[in-house]
């Protein structure tokens, strides 16, 4: 959550970063693609908008349960594996029958309960999150394989399909209903974090562990709660997966908990906990779409965008480490 | 006043800004070859400014500062203690995980091609806890089993390794007990012995009083008072500390005492405490006065159920109420203020209004979401009656002082609307003014009829403001009686455990586990 720039006397630097670097960042990426000549007329179209945009969803969405977990001081790895179960999971609802609504609802019910299996390890046996989700990362995979037998799951063509497709790809309306959907979540999340008590109490926990119990909230609940939360998003997630591939893949998503992750902390999110924000996640999400869209319709080759996502990664940190250093 | 021609250490008006801030507005003292030397001052008056730039964090704008006459001005930390300025931290900077030997010799081990001298290591810590005396510390286990005074032996033991000229500690003794306070004090002599010269830093001025040779004081970044500490009149430095009269920092008890609000019988925790029992009556102050590792912080927390509780009853109100969780305790109107104000104590990275409301959000909110503007209205009214120094409520409290952060702490407790206070050490590390305002704070509660259960390491404030002080020992409270017929001597005793033994030929205390 961007601080509010409480000093009015003088220009601040460092709230003014706090506040709009992952916009500006945003920004600055977009306005280092525009330098190229003969990418600009492509580049700066309503369709390519959309494409980048539906291209991003699905990370924002995992990034939005993610940015929970980290400003609560956790980490998820078992994001990625937890997507390509749910397209599977979402996948077998439909070959089976399941009319689209309650597919997309059982699956994102299926995501919640794998977040609550690993909160409740992590929160009832005060057991470290990277090793918890780091099992459940093999667990999810594997799960996904078996339940899909090894190969991809193709039901008839449904509504699910039509979450992720883009209607007139030359323009930017109409856009997606996927992006929609990760759109009024962001913003209702926005609140939550702000102005909620669950928001409050996530922060706290984040910032201080001990105080927080000290204080009487139920850290071992909210825990719970937090990686609950943050699997019905994954789950979503792999719904957007599933749409955007028509099929489930147990083999989808490999490595996508990185990119959520890199997404929440080139927004401003802390890995110790305690700080970050929706607003800024979303716009690290879309830095990262920006970049690999650009890098890709200037031909560069994948590990050119590989390498170039890894130093973002790297200089958001210690932007954010340089920032901190002022305040203090 | 005499000088001597041989100053071990000379500053001459030392300035130092920070934009507009003026931490240092002119300093001047000295410090001659064994002689330990006092710097007194409030927080703020800038004694960690002029403790960083003799250690090398800052450099000074103006002014000359002399080692052993000549000019010293160290480029960094490592400059300066390579010239023979060591410092002692009030937080202990040791690797916990690491043996008492690795910790003594950090940084300097001796090696031959990158490969460690076992040995000569082992020779190199043996030789340096000789010196203080303390050599049946073991070398071979990790210091975070040793107690807090046990680690400070560490240490002062790691700085003695860079033969130091100047050793400076801050605040060294405000996680101590008495016992262990008399311990440093005979290695302070020691050091001072071999000839080391020793700064001093320290709140405590009876304590000061003790050690010291001669003190200055620091008042909004400037000397104004120095002189011969053993002949100082302690209110005379009070008054040239805060710059008025100071006459009585503890208020008049103006309470009465009504029915039991905590009752504990025969509480027993896991380790400690093994069986403590006391009681809490509305409208009392009751002290509970012992060592560090007598069980007193796991007594309170065993009450506040934030500790199991393995036997004993615990009454709350008269009720029965043994085993409890945080939350439960806060909803029957109990509230703990921890003695690890940073640790546990607040959200440093949070802002003021958070901090102070954490407890009852639910009281402002409206279907699960905070009004801000009711949350900083709330805050902003603690912040004013407590007199806070801070920007605004949105501020990041961890850019406060000590003593800010602690009224901050407190102020929890009082948005809360608790009833009964389990305060632990409420005053540590904090200056002469926040204490005193803490002082006529918890008297002004104990006649509105609150309970307050106030546990202190620092026998003179337990003496002037509580009504009742019970003494713990090994995870029992061996004696409870009115503060009037206490004396300090007698509390000391019986902390120790035996009325017989002087402070001094007990030991450190080694805590068992």
């Amino acid at each position: 959550m961007a601080t509010d720039p409480h000093s009015k006397d003088s220009f601040n630097w460092k709230q003014f970063l706090n506040s709009f670097g992952p916009l500006l960042g945003l920004l600055l990426v977009i306005g280092l693609f525009s330098l190229s000549a003969e990418l600009r007329p492509t580049f700066f179209t309503g369709g390519n908008a959309k494409l980048i945009l539906t291209q991003t969803v699905i990370v924002a969405t995992g990034a939005l349960g993610m940015t929970l977990i980290i400003v609560s001081g956790g980490i998820d790895l078992s994001a990625g594996s937890l997507v390509a179960l749910s397209s599977v999971v979402a996948a077998t609802l439909l070959l089976q029958d399941w009319s689209p609504a309650s597919a997309l609802i059982l699956t994102v019910l299926a995501g919640g309960c794998i977040g609550a299996i690993n909160g409740t390890i992590i929160a009832g046996f005060r057991m470290v999150p990277f090793i918890v989700t780091l099992g459940m990362m093999g667990i999810a995979r594997g799960t996904a394989k078996w339940l899909a037998g090894n190969k991809t799951v193709n039901p008839e063509e449904n509504a699910l399909n039509g979450i992720m497709e883009p209607i007139a790809p030359q323009n930017l309306w109409p856009l997606p209903m996927g992006v929609w959907i990760t759109i009024a979540l962001a913003i209702v999340m926005i609140f939550v974090m702000k102005y909620s008590v669950f928001g409050r109490y996530v922060f706290a926990i984040g910032s201080n562990e001990d105080t927080a119990r000290l204080c009487g909230i139920r850290v071992r609940t909210n825990k719970i709660m937090i990686y609950t939360l943050a699997g019905l998003f994954f789950g979503l997630a792999g719904v957007m997966q599933y749409s955007r591939l028509t099929q489930g893949d147990p083999t989808v998503a490999i490595g996508l908990e990185l990119e959520i992750i890199a997404a929440v902390v080139i927004g401003g999110a802390s890995l110790s906990g305690g700080s970050g924000s929706i607003t800024g996640t979303m716009l690290g999400a879309l830095i990262m779409g920006v970049l690999k869209s650009g890098s890709s319709q200037m031909n560069w080759p994948t590990y050119m965008q590989e390498i170039i996502i890894g130093i973002v990664i790297i200089l958001a940190v210690g932007l954010d480490k340089w920032r901190q250093g002022k305040q203090s | 006043m005499t000088t001597t021609p041989t100053k071990r250490l000379k500053m001459e008006g030392v300035r130092k800004r920070f934009g507009a801030t003026h931490a240092l507005r002119g300093v001047s003292f000295e410090v001659g070859p064994s002689e330990v030397h006092t710097l007194i001052g409030e927080n703020g008056a800038g004694k960690s400014t002029l403790m960083k730039i003799l250690s090398g964090v800052h450099k000074p704008d103006e002014g000359s500062i002399l080692l052993d006459g000549s000019p010293f001005n160290p480029s960094n930390p490592h400059h300066a203690r390579m010239c023979g300025i060591a410092m002692i931290y009030q937080e202990l900077n040791l690797a916990p995980d690491l043996s008492v030997m690795e910790n003594i010799t950090l940084g300097d081990e001796p090696s031959a091609l990158g490969w460690r001298r076992i040995s000569e290591q082992k020779a190199r810590a043996t030789e340096a806890l000789q010196q203080l005396e303390h050599e049946q510390l073991p070398l071979d286990i990790p210091v975070n089993r040793l107690s807090i005074a046990e680690q400070q032996v560490v240490e002062i033991a790691r700085a003695l390794i860079g033969k130091p000229k100047v050793l400076i500690m801050d605040e060294p003794t405000s996680s101590l007990t008495q016992v262990d306070v008399q311990n440093l004090f005979r290695v302070i002599n020691l050091l001072k012995a071999s000839g080391v010269s020793v700064v001093y830093i320290s709140h405590f001025l009876e304590e000061c009083q003790t050690i010291s040779d001669r003190y200055t004081v620091l008042r909004d970044g400037e000397s104004v008072g120095t002189g011969d500490m053993k002949k100082a009149d302690i209110q005379d430095i009070i008054h040239q500390m805060v710059g008025r009269e100071m006459k009585d920092i503890y208020p008049r008890k103006e309470h009465s005492v009504g029915k039991p609000a905590l009752e504990v019988k025969g509480l027993r925790g896991r380790i400690k405490p093994r069986s403590a029992s006391f009681r809490l009556r509305k409208g009392e102050i009751y002290g509970v006065a012992g060592l560090v590792g007598a069980g007193r912080t796991e007594t309170l927390r065993a009450c506040f159920g934030l500790d199991r509780v393995d036997s004993g009853r615990v009454l709350v109100m008269e009720r029965e109420s043994t085993h409890s969780t945080p939350t439960k305790r806060l909803a029957q109107g109990m509230g703990l203020l921890s003695e690890n104000r940073k640790e546990e104590g607040l959200l440093l990275n949070r802002d003021l209004a958070d901090n102070l409301t954490l407890t009852k959000f639910g009281s402002f909110s409206k279907f699960g979401f905070i009004p801000r503007k009711k949350q900083l209205e709330a805050a902003e009214h603690w912040i004013d009656k407590l007199k806070v120094k801070t920007r605004s409520a949105k501020q990041t409290i961890g850019e406060l002082s000590g003593g800010n952060q602690q009224k901050i702490a407190i102020g929890r407790l009082l948005h809360h609307e608790a009833d009964i206070f389990l305060l632990d050490e409420p005053t540590r590390g904090i200056d002469i003014g926040s204490k005193a305002q803490i002082y006529s704070l918890i008297c002004e509660l104990a006649k509105q009829g609150k309970a307050i259960l106030f546990v202190s390491s620092y026998l003179p404030e337990l003496l002037g403001i509580c009504d009742t002080i019970g003494v713990m020992c090994r995870g029992e409270i061996k004696a409870s009686r009115p503060a009037s017929e206490w004396s300090e001597h007698e509390l000391i005793s019986v902390a120790v455990g035996q009325t017989s033994d002087t402070p001094e030929s007990q030991a450190i205390d080694t805590t068992e586990s």
